[in-house]
């Protein structure tokens, strides 16, 4: 008589899980420092408890059935709280590979006198298990790209402040590439600051910008328009040597706007529009 | 004559690429002693180029190679697309011309910053540009 796999696996599954959570806690990559052994067990339970519930003949057959979705959805929700909570791959990966030596453990113990269908069950356990592996990478990915984007997005924050250097005199210093993205930022930032503080005097300065392409040079042209029409002056600091010859080499006309070398003659420039003077005191020496 | 002597390829598909791109670039100019105008040229023609594959061709393969001619030594960038094509190379090369909405400098202002410019595209199949930027060039 041929006996059913899912049956005898369901059957089984104390046996399964017990001896899947002792395969976990013996093995090295056990971190106890991220997640507590009570958690784990609670862990494993759901997802043994799912996969088992879902498994028959048509699931073995068929790695898309639509029964092995709940499975897929713990596994997933699992390995990108662990992606989240620093595990590794390799520990995320074997968190799901030490199931399929727990379920062929089993095997082994149940068809001791039917070879046949003993290979017949752990081909079909592997695959299963192999496509489980497979998911959790690439949900791990997932999990730890959505970490980088989260970084990337703080990065644009953090990096693009307006500093009011002086009553009407606003700067604003870039650093990286300008982007499309990124100009749109420091568009809004500078333009909304332009407002807040009723500042007359913008200064850009690109000291922190490594190279000012036809694209980059668009988004500054364009970012000095749209000050000028919010009617303060725009002047853009910080042109290097080996930039002032790209840009002209390239053929950019940057001649309509004020460009200064240093963000200090920017400064003197805009002291100069506002009519302000800068003087040293002369401390009066009494003899 | 010729002689390449190192080779590198990298894979451009999004914007974030452009900048991994730039640096590597950089590195190589950096390596062979070029001069930090010659560096600075060098990147923005690199940038332009790979900025226009991502916009028309989505994205491609690019090359970087150092090249030794005699006593000069320098850097040769290809850039391989398989977009649309430039209908008109003519046009395209002419200051101020842009099917997109941007300035219209990428493709001229490049080749005025490098030695040598290639540029070969046949349409619906893809687009190639060559430049090669010489250590004292």
């Amino acid at each position: 008589m041929k006996a059913d796999l899912s049956k005898l696996l369901q059957r089984k599954k104390k046996q399964i899980l017990e001896s899947w959570i002792q395969h976990q806690l013996v093995d090295e990559t056990l971190r106890e420092d991220l997640m507590s052994n009570e958690e784990l067990r609670e862990q494993s339970e759901e997802l043994v408890n799912a996969l088992l519930k879902s498994l028959s003949d048509k699931v073995f057959a068929d790695a898309d059935a639509p029964e092995l979705e709940p499975v897929y959805e713990i596994l997933a929700g699992i390995s990108i709280s662990r992606a989240r909570q620093g595990f590794s791959p390799k520990e995320t990966g074997l968190y799901v590979f030490s199931l399929k030596n727990a379920l062929q453990e089993v095997l082994d113990e149940e068809a001791k006198d039917d070879p046949q269908f003993l290979y017949d069950s752990i081909k079909r356990i592997n695959k299963l298990m192999d496509n489980l592996g497979v998911l959790t990478f690439e949900t791990y990915i997932k999990g730890r790209e959505e970490v980088i984007l989260r970084q990337t997005d703080e990065i644009t924050e953090i990096s693009t402040p307006v500093i009011r250097v002086w009553d009407g005199i606003l700067a604003l210093p870039i650093i990286g590439t300008l982007d499309s993205a990124r100009t749109q930022v420091v568009m809004e930032n500078l333009l909304q600051e332009i407002v807040n503080t009723g500042s007359t005097i913008a200064i850009l300065d690109i000291s922190g910008v490594p190279a000012v392409d036809s694209l980059v040079a668009q988004h500054l042209i364009k970012t000095v328009s749209a000050t000028r029409l919010m009617g303060a002056e725009c002047i853009i600091s910080g042109i290097r040597p080996e930039i002032a010859q790209t840009v002209v080499h390239l053929g950019i006309d940057l001649s309509n706007i004020v460009t200064k070398a240093s963000l200090a003659s920017a400064l003197k420039y805009a002291f100069g529009l506002m009519k302000l003077d800068v003087k040293r005191i002369q401390k009066d020496i009494k003899s | 004559m010729k002689i390449v002597l190192n080779k590198d390829a990298m894979l451009i598909v999004k914007e974030q690429d452009v900048v991994p791109f730039r640096n590597r670039v950089k590195e190589y100019a950096v390596k062979i002693g070029m001069s930090l105008v010659n560096q600075t040229k060098l990147i923005t023609a690199a940038s332009e180029l790979v900025r226009n594959m991502l916009k028309y061709g989505g994205g491609g393969q690019t090359l970087i190679e150092v090249i030794t001619q005699g006593r000069d030594s320098g850097i040769r960038l290809t850039f391989i697309d398989k977009g649309p094509g430039i209908k008109n190379i003519a046009d395209a090369m002419k200051d101020g011309f842009s099917t997109g909405k941007s300035l219209g400098l990428g493709l001229p202002g490049t080749k005025r910053l490098v030695n040598e410019f290639d540029i070969k595209s046949v349409v619906g199949e893809g687009t190639t540009v060559t430049i090669l930027k010489w250590k004292h060039g």
